[in-house]
């Protein structure tokens, strides 16, 4: 029962972190309908913004994650304008094809300046090595930290999406953005909102996750940025919830499956419940079954 | 007579180059490293081509051809390091197509049911799933991989694989079952409502996709010798996948001038190590940009001179296809062209 608390909390940071990228994924597939390769690398970016805050200038952690977050923000916004809105009247493909360059863009640009190999993030502050043990559970504070900012960016987000009137535009465009339009929402902007939201939550999601693993290197973004995709499918994708259940799901699967000792099938298992899950409700859990239209 | 001309079609430029390499070879301009240029160009071809059947032809977005050229390349390795001789090289080669076809086969029938990008992050995880079992298998030797893999492939093996699969889907696409394939591309409720098989027009081109993957990796672990699950990853997969659309939707002659120029390109930028990836990615993004439908569109090269000594006859490449690209600029093929 221990162990299995134990790694339910490894889990849950895990998941949480999962989540963050998975929210970007989402959020840009449901308004543009196009899978942001480059999400993941924008995520590669936003961990090395924290370490460069934390180390060159050498401040917290929450400024680090600030600082990662408005970067991440102006790159996300420069990259939908420079390589994705040229191409959004050409085909699904085209675009997908230049999300996929500007990933690799991105990763060789970084280690073309910052070297292949890969690094430590700085020493942590005291009040984040701390552990505590709970009826035998230990538990680090850093992931307490972790799960506590994920939270508070996903109620932040819900409020964003929920209640302000960008939200409202942004629900109303990934609905249909031709009628949007005629309502007076000016999709462009809405579209680079969207980018500029997701981005944050992945340089946010950067900096937690050198915190967590303590290395960092120009190609960490491909396989989270892989598996958080799958959990934005897994739910459903362009719904938010969904993607929070995936994310949860992605993260609780991979750590049971180390805790099993499996822990080099993990990644076919995470793409193996993407399949099940796809075979047996082809939108995802959350998704609804569109009829397509003659 | 029709079906001479379409014989000759392939059959005198696959001559041509057959004959002009191995002049090359005889004279002595070709040395190794240019060779092994060449053994990339015709193992991409393979691949591409095999790749745009399926997302070219059948409009069916598939992330996972590294996979089956995974299954391809190990099986005939396995194959190879123990039966000895050429033998073990065709049986090698064989097995591993009929293997990639196989589980093409089994994976396809159910994912292939998925639409558009859900299609692509199911094939993509199969790929991963695939390359995950051959980094735990014995046989694979995990993630170290095989070295020492004898090598059997000569200009010849290599020539009559590539003119093998070139030919072999030269003639599906323009059999009944390409025409239906492209049905199902142009718009699959109107190919479902004239009472075609839309399921099973999918999987039969995802698993001839598959098999020839599966030779394309043969030759590819017989040529290189070494292979390490690594080598089969997610960018393996992109690599082709950016072949095709490089080349243009649907154009096999496109898929093939694609995998040369991107080989010349690749030659030439080696001398920039550093920023190799860097001016790739670049280029990636702004040829998509700036031409979106590839270098061919869905058109194919056609031998100008061949149309005028065997008289006026439509290319059926030009029939086939209105280009599924559909943006203001691509030009239809005009009847000038098409003559």
């Amino acid at each position: 029962m221990t162990e299995f608390l134990q790694q339910a909390i490894n889990a849950l940071s895990l998941g949480s972190i999962y989540a963050l990228i998975a929210l970007g994924y989402t959020m840009v597939y449901g308004i543009i309908k196009l899978i942001n390769f480059a999400h993941g690398e924008i995520y590669m970016i936003g961990a090395f913004v924290g370490y460069w805050t934390m180390s060159v200038f050498h401040l917290g952690v929450f400024e680090a994650i600030l600082a990662a977050m408005i970067v991440c923000t102006v790159l996300g916004v420069l990259i939908e304008r420079v390589a994705y809105r040229p191409l959004r009247r050409s085909t699904r493909l085209a675009s997908l094809i230049t999300a996929i360059g500007m990933s690799l863009l991105l990763q060789y640009t970084m280690m073309y300046f910052v070297g292949a190999d890969p690094r430590a993030y700085p020493a942590l502050p005291d009040y984040m090595n701390a552990s505590f043990s709970l009826g035998g559970v230990v538990v680090k504070s850093q992931q307490l930290v972790i799960i506590g900012i994920s939270v508070l960016l996903m109620i932040l987000l819900q409020f964003v999406v929920k209640t302000t009137k960008m939200g409202k535009a942004m629900r109303a465009v990934s609905q249909d953005p031709e009628a949007a339009q005629l309502m007076g929402i000016s999709v462009d902007r809405t579209i680079s909102f969207t980018f500029a939201i997701g981005s944050a939550l992945a340089g946010a999601a950067g900096v937690l996750v050198g915190i967590y693993y303590n290395s960092i290197n120009p190609l960490m973004g491909i396989m989270p940025g892989l598996k958080a995709f799958v959990a934005a499918v897994f739910g459903g994708i362009g719904i938010i919830p969904g993607a929070l259940i995936g994310a949860f799901v992605i993260g609780g699967a991979e750590t049971a499956v180390s805790a099993l000792g499996y822990s080099l099938f993990r990644d076919g298992v995470v793409f193996a419940i993407l399949i099940a899950i796809l075979i047996v409700k082809p939108t995802g859990l959350l998704g609804k079954n569109v009829r397509e239209k003659v | 007579m029709g079906a001479v001309r379409n014989i000759l079609r392939w059959l005198v430029p696959l001559g041509l180059a057959y004959g002009i390499v191995l002049a090359l070879i005889q004279v002595g301009v070709i040395n190794n490293y240019l060779f092994a240029t060449m053994m990339t160009i015709c193992i991409n071809i393979i691949l591409a081509t095999s790749l745009n059947l399926v997302v070219g032809f059948t409009g069916q977005l598939a992330l996972g051809h590294a996979g089956f050229m995974a299954i391809g390349a190990y099986t005939c390795a396995i194959i190879t390091m123990r039966v000895d001789g050429i033998v073990g090289f065709v049986l090698g080669v064989l097995a591993g197509a009929v293997l990639a076809a196989v589980v093409g086969f089994l994976i396809g029938l159910p994912v292939l049911r998925l639409r558009g990008d859900y299609l692509a992050i199911a094939t993509l995880g199969m790929a991963e799933i695939i390359r995950v079992f051959i980094n735990n298998m014995g046989i694979t030797n995990g993630a170290a991989g095989l070295s020492g893999i004898p090598r059997h492939v000569d200009w010849n093996w290599m020539f009559f694989f590539l003119a093998l699969t070139l030919v072999f889907l030269w003639h599906y696409i323009r059999s009944a079952h390409g025409r239906r394939a492209i049905a199902v591309r142009e718009d699959e409720i109107a190919a479902e409502a004239i009472g075609i098989d839309t399921t099973r027009v999918k999987v039969q081109t995802f698993t001839i996709a598959a098999f020839f993957a599966g030779i394309g990796g043969g030759l590819y672990a017989s040529y290189f010798y070494v292979l390490q699950p690594s080598q089969f990853g997610f960018l393996k997969s992109i690599d082709i996948l950016v072949i095709v659309v490089l080349g243009g939707l649907g154009s096999m002659s496109g898929s093939i001038i694609a995998a040369i120029v991107l080989a010349v390109l690749s030659t030439f930028l080696a001398q920039f190590t550093d920023l190799r990836m860097i001016i790739y990615s670049l280029l990636l993004v702004l040829i998509m940009i700036f031409r979106p439908g590839g270098i061919m569109g869905s058109r194919e090269v056609s031998l100008g001179i061949l149309g005028k000594v065997f008289g006026e006859r439509k290319d059926p490449a030009a029939m086939v296809a209105p280009p599924i690209v559909k943006q203001d600029d691509e030009e239809v093929p005009s009847d000038e062209e098409v003559k």
